[in-house]
């Protein structure tokens, strides 16, 4: 893209990846006050981990 | 509907908003010229710039609406995603992008220009700013009312605080802040929507148990619509095939600046033809994540709409309460922010684009330096979010913003699309008959429109359908409007002086030859890509039938 810039993959990476790690640890330790059904959190656990996965596939093919 | 968020929830919507401002600062260095504010320098990847295109038309109600439009009218609504998109998105790719490539030219309306003087594109380009800013404030308002009604804020205070971040990316990096961003907004939005159906279904008992639960009539995209009663949408598939996926299609996806401009974008021809191509796997696969939750919604939701505690439009809120827990909810509302972020900076780059080029360097300062024209966009992106704000205040009073954007796009989408697809396609058309054709053609959608609401006009005399919903009229409407606009340019260029053939190189099929592109391997063909696409499309409609 415009020459000399980070790749835009990088910035999705990293963004993947910090949500991932947000979105497993609020799922394994619920907000106390929040209720969350048994598959909410399974969910949760499952899609942080799908998330830092691919935002850390992005981070390790397009770090500089 | 306040939906309580916890701690987790928003910090990813607080990251958010700071990474798109982030973007916008790095990037603002990077857009020195015209052409890296415009047109992010032509440089981008067929990725970068078929995952932008993708992402500028997931805006305002993509998500939203298209969901509810599921709950509605069941799988007819699929039909946005496959009929209304995939064949004009291909048509695009390998029959249009060549005219505006070797054209060189910088908007839609810059083509007309090169094609048919000035005449025809003043007139575009008026009737595609006012689009733009009515859209991009629908865009706000539906941004508004979803931080409103789901985080408990002001709603006057959720469409500043949002116009003034777009705002701020869009006039710092220009076109490039604003594909740099919808790259990032493609990912959140299908990492923060698709997990919705997956637990929903999940919940449901799989798909065999959804369609048990799901009435007979919603399943089906073809077969319910030999008879306009025998369907939810009170549509015949003729009104289908014509209004949505002729006119309003190819009215969209091949002239409306907005998705093009992303295409323009590329960096070389093969670039410029592959994004559109990858684009279109993208647009197929978007049911996944708007209709299927519409069709969860039906199974699962107690009934919703006119009479109900809930509107249609809260298929999907209500669905992330029942299913998403924290972090999963602050996601799921990103994707519903960046959504309709990416669909507002969309309209205001591309308002930009076409204000500084085809208005005020066309007509109002020829000589300008290249500098003044880049400050000149940055100043009429401002001036962009500023009229956007006061659109919004105008969507706002209409009882649904969904038939309210499909009627700006029949009312000036299919005549812009009715004079780029005769300058392209037929020699003969000459510049009075096209300025006259793109008149005629507006004349003709806002008058109907204006005559069918003040009811002078029956609907059922456009539809041929009594029952006929407002989704119908929008596509009849904009039927009439494009055979309207047709008609007039060819009786009027026929009856004009020929333009010379050496004035239409490199503008019209026939007439210009294709530039030549370099040897690559059949899978990097974009051609080879468009079949696979097509396959797929047929296959989908096939099975889904």
């Amino acid at each position: 893209m415009a020459r000399g810039a980070i790749p835009i993959w990088l910035f999705v990476g990293v963004i993947l990846a910090i949500y991932g790690i947000i979105v497993l640890i609020a799922s394994i330790y619920v907000p106390e006050g929040h209720v969350v059904s048994s598959l909410g959190r399974h969910a949760g656990t499952a899609w942080g981990i799908v998330m830092m996965i691919v935002g850390g596939v992005l981070v390790l093919f397009f770090r500089r | 509907m306040r939906i309580p968020l916890a701690w987790p929830d928003w910090l990813i919507i607080g990251i958010y908003f700071s990474a798109v401002l982030v973007i916008g600062i790095y990037l603002r260095g990077r857009t020195r010229t015209g052409e890296d504010f415009f047109l992010a320098g032509r440089s981008c990847s067929a990725w970068v710039a078929g995952l932008s295109f993708i992402a500028a038309n997931l805006g305002a109600l993509e998500l939203l609406g298209w969901a509810a439009s599921a709950y509605e009218y069941g799988m007819l609504a699929a039909h946005a995603y496959w009929i209304a998109a995939i064949p004009a998105i291909l048509f695009l790719a390998l029959f249009m992008m060549p005219f505006y490539y070797v054209s060189r030219t910088h908007s839609v309306p810059g083509y007309l220009q090169l094609r048919f003087g000035e005449r025809t594109r003043a007139l575009s380009a008026v009737v595609f700013a006012i689009l733009t800013i009515l859209v991009a404030g629908i865009n706000l308002y539906a941004m508004g009312l979803v931080l409103a009604t789901m985080l408990g804020w002001n709603i006057n205070f959720s469409i500043w605080f949002s116009s003034l971040t777009v705002g701020l990316y869009v006039t710092l990096g220009g076109l490039l802040s604003a594909i740099f961003n919808e790259v990032l907004q493609f990912f959140l939005i299908w990492f923060g929507s698709l997990i919705i159906p997956i637990v929903g279904l999940m919940a449901v008992g799989g798909w065999s148990q959804l369609v048990e639960k799901v009435p007979s009539a919603y399943m089906h995209l073809w077969a319910t619509t030999a008879h306009y009663a025998d369907n939810p949408m009170g549509i015949h598939w003729v009104g289908i095939v014509l209004g949505f996926g002729f006119v309003i299609s190819f009215g969209y996806w091949t002239t409306d600046f907005l998705v093009v401009q992303r295409v323009f974008a590329a960096r070389d021809l093969r670039s410029a033809q592959m994004a559109p191509v990858i684009g279109s796997f993208f647009k197929m696969a978007l049911p996944l994540i708007v209709i299927l939750p519409g069709l969860i919604g039906l199974a699962v939701l107690p009934k919703l709409g006119p009479g109900t505690a809930y509107s249609y439009n809260a298929v999907i809120p209500l669905l992330m309460q029942k299913y998403l827990g924290p972090g999963l909810l602050g996601l799921g509302i990103t994707a519903l922010i960046a959504g309709f972020m990416s669909g507002m900076a969309g309209n205001i780059s591309a308002f930009a684009t076409v204000w500084t080029y085809d208005i005020y360097r066309a007509y109002i300062n020829r000589q300008a330096s290249d500098a003044r024209y880049v400050r000149m966009g940055r100043i009429c992106t401002l001036l962009g979010v500023v009229a956007s704000i006061l659109t919004a205040y105008i969507a706002m009073g209409f009882p649904s913003i969904m038939d309210y954007m499909q009627a700006l796009f029949s009312l000036f989408s299919a005549p812009i699309f009715g004079v780029v697809f005769i300058g392209m396609f037929w020699r003969r058309a000459t510049g009075i008959g096209a300025f006259w054709g793109l008149l005629a053609g507006i004349a003709t959608s806002v008058s109907q429109y204006a005559l069918v609401e003040a009811k002078v006009l029956p609907v059922s005399w456009i539809t041929f359908s009594p029952n006929a919903s407002i989704m119908a009229a929008n596509m009849w409407r904009a039927w009439w409007a494009w055979a309207a606009t047709v008609v007039v340019i060819v009786v009027v260029s026929w009856r004009t002086a020929p333009m010379p053939a050496e004035r239409l190189e490199g503008l019209v099929y026939g007439v210009t030859p294709m530039p030549r592109q370099e040897v690559v391997p059949w899978w990097q063909r974009p051609v080879a890509w468009a079949f696979v696409s097509l396959v797929c499309f047929i296959v989908l409609n096939v099975y889904f039938w």
